[in-house]
C-alpha cells in the first residue's frame, strides 16, 4: 500500500544554545535542574518597561550553524516580534525573525554507511535565532508557570520538503545533531529539550510530482526513539483517509508517546497571524565581509570532512571512519592514539579496531592507551604444556563432537577451540590452540 | 526663601547651608499636601526623605517623576487601572542616575493613561487641572509633572515624549521641556508606548536646570540598545558661551494658529534677530503629513507593546484597559495584521524616512528651527473627548520632530490675551542638544519674556 504514495516531510528543528547568559538579558542560561523562577529578571519575565539587548555570541554561534550547514550567512538581518498569546510568553510577544534571517539556503549531505544506497542531501531553507519560552507544568487544575527558560537562546533550522521516509529523517536528525555537537554550542539533547522536531507531513501519489494542498505539523515529540515511531503513524493514518478519497486536514497534531498515536491540537480556521513588524527596540544588524569570512574560519573540520579523510589518507573502513567521526572528542583521540602508535608500526585500522571491537576507553590517558593497546595487538604467549594437557582433557569429555569434526564436519572444531580457550582463561593465542588441536585430532 | 527657587538655585543654597535638606523636603511634602487635591498631579506622594542611592550632585534636591517610570518598590501605575497595584522590582535607568545623583523622589505624577493624550484626561485616576486655570488641562502625556512644577510642588521633574508628551504640556503650564534626540537618554524601564519615538527628559523652571539635569540623565545604557554611543555634552559650560546661529522658520508651522499664540511667536523670533541671529525662512514637508503616519507606527508599537498586559500577571485583566488603549490596540492591530502590514506599515515607515531626510536636508542650511510647540493655549477639560485623534492635532508640531527623532526644547514665550501661557519651540540636529541649550539660554537670558515661569510659580497661593 505505502508503493502507491510517497510521505513529502519538512523539517522544523530547534537547538537551544548553551551560552553563558540568556539571549536578551544577562541571566544563566543554564536552566536544567534550576528551582523554578532563579534564573529570571525584569527582561526575560517581560515586566513593563524591560528591554531586550542582543547576546552577541549567540548570535556569533547561531551563524556558525547556518555556516555547518552550509547557508549564506546574511549581510543585512534583524529581530521581529512575533505576536501571540500564551501564559509562557511574557511579553505577549515572542522575539524572533521573520523575513531576514541570519543565515539562509544551505544543504546537508549525509553518507551514513547503516542506511543503504548513496550518500542523500537535504536543503536548509533558514537558519534563525529567537528566544525560547517559559515551561508551563500542570498540576490538578493549576498551571504552574517556571520563567527560568524564558528567553534562552534558541535556534530554529528550517528544512525544505526533502525527506520522503521516516529513516532519513532521523538519518538526518542525527547528522544534524552530531554537526551541533561539534560546533559545541549546544548540547542538542532532545530528551532534555534542547533538541525539538517538528515535523510537517504529508503524502502525495508516488509520481505525482506536485506538492500536496495540505501539511500536517506534529508537535510533541520528545525523544530521539520517537522521531520514526511519530512519522511512520502519522503517514499511516494519512494514507487511510486518501485510500477513502479523502483529503487530510491541515493541522498540527500532537504525538502521544504513551497511547503513540497523533492527535489534533489546532485546525487551519485557528491559524494564528502573528503580526509580524521589526522589532524597534534592536536596531538592525549589519555584518560585513570580514565577520562572515571570520564566522566561515571558526568552524572545525565537520564530520563528513572529517570522515572522508579517515578512509582516504588513513585508510580506516567506511563504517570505522563513520562511527570514529560521531564525536568530536572520540575522533580526535583516535588521531593523537594513530600518531602514538605509528612509531609501533601499528596501523590507523588497527587503532580503529581496538576503540571500536575491544573498546579500549578513549578516556584513559593517552599513554595508557598506548601501553594497552599494544598489548592487545601482541602476540599472546602460550604455555604450551599446560595447552596440550587442556586440549587431551577436552577431547576425553566431548566425544560426540570429536566424531563429528572426523567424520568432516568442520565448524564443530570452533566447541573445542572454545572449550581449551575457556580451560586457558584466554591465557592463549587462538591460533595456536586451532593448530594444536588439529593436530591432536 | 525656597518658593520658586530652580534646581540649580536650592542646589546653593543647600551648599551653603542656608537651608537643610529636610527644610526642602519638608516644604514640598507640605506644598503637595496642600494644592495636589486640587491640581491631582501627583498619583503617589512619597512622606519621607531616603531614596538617594548615595550622595551627589542632587542630593538633598526633590523630584517629580513621571509615573511610566519603573521606581523599585514605589507603585509605577502608567496612569491605568491595569497597573493599579504594580511595585516594580527594578529601577529605571533614568531614575537609577538620578539616585545615583542624591535626588529625593516626591512622588510620582499622573499622566494619560499609557502616556496615550495630550490632556492627562485619559488617566484612570482622573484629570490633573492646570495651576493656570484649573478649569483647563495642562496639557499631556506628562501634564502631571509639567503640573507639578508649575506649580512648584517640585523644583523639576522628570517626563517623556513619544510625540510632544514633553513639549505640549510644558507648553500649556508655562515651564521648559526638553525632549532630547531618541537615544540620548535610556528608555530601560520606562513602560513603553512607541518604543521607536519614546524619549526621557527634563521639564523644569529654566534651560540651565534642563541641561543640568540632562546631563546627569543622558548617555548609553547598555541595557537599551537603542541607546546611543554618541558622547554626552558638557551642557551647562557649552551654554554659557555665546554663539551666532542661523535660525530656521518653517512657514506651513505658523498655518492656523491661535492670534495670541503668532502674536507672542513673532515677538520671539524679533529678539533672535536682535540678538544677532541669522533668521530665514525655510521650506519643511508640511506638519499635517506626520499626523497620519505618526498615528500608523505609532498604534503598531502601542498594540503590540501592550500585548504583554495579558491579564496573567499584575493582577488586572484586559478589560482594564480604557477607551483610548482599546482604540489604539485595535488599530495597530489591524495595521499590522496579515495583507495590511505592507500598505500601512511598512509604507509609513517609508514615509518616515522622507520626513527624516528632510530634516537632514534642513539642518544644512540653518542650526536650529524655531516653531510654535502648539497651534493652541491651554484648552478646557473635556474637550479631548470631542475629538477621537485629540493628541495628535494637539501635537502636530511635535510630530515630525519626534518621528524624525531630533531633539527639541519648549520654551514659555509670554501669556496670551487668556493670560495663558504661549510655547516656542527650537528643534535641533541629531544630538545637537548642545545648539539648542545655547539658543534657549541666549533667549532665557536676554527677554523678560520667560518671566511667565515666576509668574507661574505664584499662581498658588
Amino acid at each position: 500500500m505505502e508503493k502507491k504514495y510517497t510521505p513529502v516531510i519538512g523539517l522544523e528543528v530547534h537547538v537551544e544554545l548553551k551560552t553563558k547568559s540568556k539571549m536578551f538579558c544577562q541571566c544563566d542560561a543554564n536552566y536544567f535542574g534550576a528551582k523554578p523562577n532563579t534564573h529570571v529578571c525584569p527582561v526575560c519575565m517581560g515586566m513593563p518597561g524591560a528591554l531586550p539587548v542582543p547576546n552577541k555570541t549567540a548570535i556569533e554561534w547561531m551563524q556558525r550553524v547556518g555556516k555547518a550547514l552550509n547557508c549564506t550567512i546574511t549581510a543585512n538581518s534583524k529581530f521581529d516580534r512575533k505576536h501571540y498569546s500564551y501564559p509562557d510568553l511574557p511579553k505577549g510577544y515572542q522575539i524572533s525573525q521573520y523575513d531576514e534571517p541570519f543565515a539562509v539556503k544551505g544543504k546537508v549531505t549525509v553518507k551514513n554507511p547503516y542506511v543503504k544506497g548513496e550518500a542523500k542531501s537535504f536543503r536548509i531553507t533558514r537558519v534563525h535565532m529567537e528566544e525560547d519560552t517559559a515551561k508551563l507544568s500542570h498540576e490538578g487544575s493549576n498551571t504552574l508557570v517556571d520563567f527560568n527558560r524564558s528567553s534562552v537562546p534558541l535556534v530554529e533550522i528550517v528544512t525544505e520538503p526533502d525527506f520522503s521516509s521516516a529513516e532519513d529523517v532521523k538519518m538526518f536528525l542525527e547528522e544534524l545533531q552530531v554537526i551541533i555537537r561539534y560546533l559545541g554550542v549546544s548540547d542538542a539533547d532532545m530528551e532534555k529539550g534542547s533538541m525539538r522536531l517538528e515535523p510537517n507531513i504529508s503524502v502525495m501519489k508516488t509520481g505525482l510530482g506536485t506538492l500536496p494542498p495540505y501539511k500536517v505539523e506534529v508537535k510533541n515529540i520528545n525523544s530521539f526513539r520517537f522521531v520514526k515511531e511519530a512519522i511512520e503513524y502519522e503517514v499511516k493514518r494519512q494514507i487511510v483517509l486518501l485510500e477513502k478519497g479523502e483529503t487530510p486536514k491541515q493541522e498540527t497534531r500532537g504525538y502521544d508517546d504513551v497511547k503513540r498515536i497523533t492527535y489534533s491540537q489546532r485546525s487551519k480556521e485557528d491559524a494564528q497571524d502573528y503580526r509580524y513588524f521589526p522589532d524597534p527596540d534592536i536596531p538592525p544588524f549589519a555584518f560585513d565581509e570580514k565577520y562572515r569570512r571570520d564566522i566561515e574560519n571558526s568552524l572545525p573540520e565537520l564530520p563528513p570532512a572529517k570522515m572522508e579523510r579517515f578512509e582516504k589518507e588513513l585508510k580506516v573502513k567506511e563504517v570505522d571512519a563513520f562511527i570514529l567521526t560521531r564525536d568530536l572528542g572520540t575522533a580526535d583521540y583516535f588521531e593523537k592514539a594513530c600518531k602514538a602508535l605509528k612509531a609501533e608500526k601499528i596501523e590507523p585500522q588497527s587503532v580503529a579496531n581496538i576503540i571500536i571491537n575491544k573498546r579500549l576507553l578513549t578516556s584513559l590517558k593517552l599513554e595508557d592507551f598506548v601501553s594497552k593497546a599494544k598489548g592487545l595487538l601482541a602476540a599472546k604467549k602460550t604455555d604450551t604444556a599446560l595447552l596440550e594437557k587442556n586440549i587431551a582433557e577436552v577431547i576425553k569429555q566431548n566425544p560426540q563432537v570429536v566424531a563429528d569434526v572426523k567424520g568432516g564436519k568442520q565448524s564443530a572444531i570452533m566447541f573445542l577451540v572454545g572449550q581449551v580457550m575457556k580451560m586457558m582463561k584466554g591465557q592463549a593465542d587462538a591460533k595456536t590452540v586451532i593448530q594444536t588441536l588439529k593436530e591432536k585430532l | 526663601m525656597i518658593l520658586g527657587k530652580t534646581i540649580l538655585e536650592l542646589k546653593e543654597l543647600l551648599n551653603t547651608k542656608k537651608i537643610s535638606r529636610e527644610e526642602v523636603f519638608s516644604f514640598f511634602e507640605k506644598r503637595i499636601k496642600k494644592y495636589n487635591p486640587a491640581l491631582n498631579a501627583y498619583l503617589t506622594v512619597q512622606d519621607r526623605m531616603g531614596n538617594a542611592a548615595q550622595e551627589g550632585p542632587l542630593s538633598g534636591v526633590p523630584l517629580a517623576i513621571k509615573d511610566n517610570f519603573c521606581t523599585k518598590g514605589v507603585r509605577t501605575t502608567a496612569s491605568s487601572n491595569v497597573l493599579n497595584d504594580f511595585i516594580p522590582p527594578y529601577e529605571s535607568t533614568v531614575t537609577s542616575k538620578l539616585k545615583r545623583a542624591g535626588y529625593e523622589l516626591l512622588g510620582k505624577t499622573n499622566m494619560d493613561a499609557w502616556a496615550h493624550g495630550s490632556s492627562t484626561e485619559t488617566s484612570d485616576f482622573g484629570p490633573t487641572k492646570n495651576p493656570w486655570d484649573t478649569a483647563r488641562s495642562p496639557g499631556g502625556s506628562s501634564g502631571g509633572t509639567a503640573a507639578a512644577v508649575s506649580a512648584y510642588l517640585a523644583p523639576g521633574g522628570i517626563g517623556s515624549e513619544t510625540a510632544g508628551s514633553i513639549r505640549q504640556p510644558a507648553a500649556w503650564s508655562g515651564i521648559v521641556g526638553l525632549k532630547p534626540t531618541y537615544g540620548r537618554v535610556s528608555r530601560y524601564g520606562v513602560i513603553a508606548m512607541g518604543s521607536s519615538f519614546d524619549c526621557p527628559g527634563p521639564m523644569t523652571l529654566s534651560v540651565s536646570d534642563a541641561a543640568y539635569l540632562l546631563g546627569i540623565i543622558a548617555g548609553n545604557d547598555r541595557f537599551d540598545g537603542t541607546s546611543s554611543p554618541s558622547p554626552v555634552g558638557e551642557y551647562m559650560k557649552d551654554m554659557k558661551e555665546k554663539r551666532t546661529f542661523t535660525i530656521g522658520i518653517p512657514a506651513d508651522y505658523f498655518e492656523g494658529l491661535e492670534p495670541g499664540t503668532e502674536k507672542r511667536l513673532r515677538e520671539a523670533i524679533a529678539v533672535f534677530k536682535k540678538s544677532g541671529h541669522k533668521v530665514k525662512s525655510i521650506s519643511l514637508l508640511s506638519p499635517k503629513y506626520s499626523i497620519s503616519d505618526y498615528t500608523i507606527l505609532q498604534r503598531a508599537e502601542v498594540s503590540s507593546n501592550l500585548a504583554r498586559f495579558d491579564g496573567i500577571r499584575y493582577g488586572n485583566p484586559r478589560t482594564q484597559f480604557g477607551s483610548e488603549a482599546k482604540r489604539r490596540i485595535m488599530l495597530g492591530t489591524y495595521t499590522l495584521s496579515y495583507g495590511y502590514y505592507d500598505a500601512f506599515y511598512k509604507k509609513a515607515q517609508k514615509v518616515r524616512t522622507l520626513i527624516i531626510n528632510d530634516f537632514k536636508r534642513a539642518f544644512k542650511e540653518v542650526d536650529a528651527i524655531v516653531a510654535p510647540t502648539t497651534p493652541v493655549t491651554a484648552l478646557k477639560l473635556g474637550e479631548f473627548e470631542k475629538y477621537p485623534f485629540f493628541g495628535e492635532m494637539m501635537d502636530v508640531m511635535n510630530e515630525p520632530g519626534a518621528m524624525a527623532g531630533i531633539p527639541a526644547i519648549n520654551l514659555p514665550v509670554g501669556l496670551d490675551s487668556n493670560n495663558l501661557p504661549v510655547g516656542m519651540q527650537i528643534m535641533g540636529n541629531y544630538f545637537d542638544e548642545g545648539s539648542i541649550l545655547n539658543l534657549a539660554y541666549q533667549f532665557e537670558q536676554e527677554t523678560e519674556l520667560m518671566g511667565v515661569i515666576k509668574r507661574g510659580v505664584s499662581n498658588l497661593k
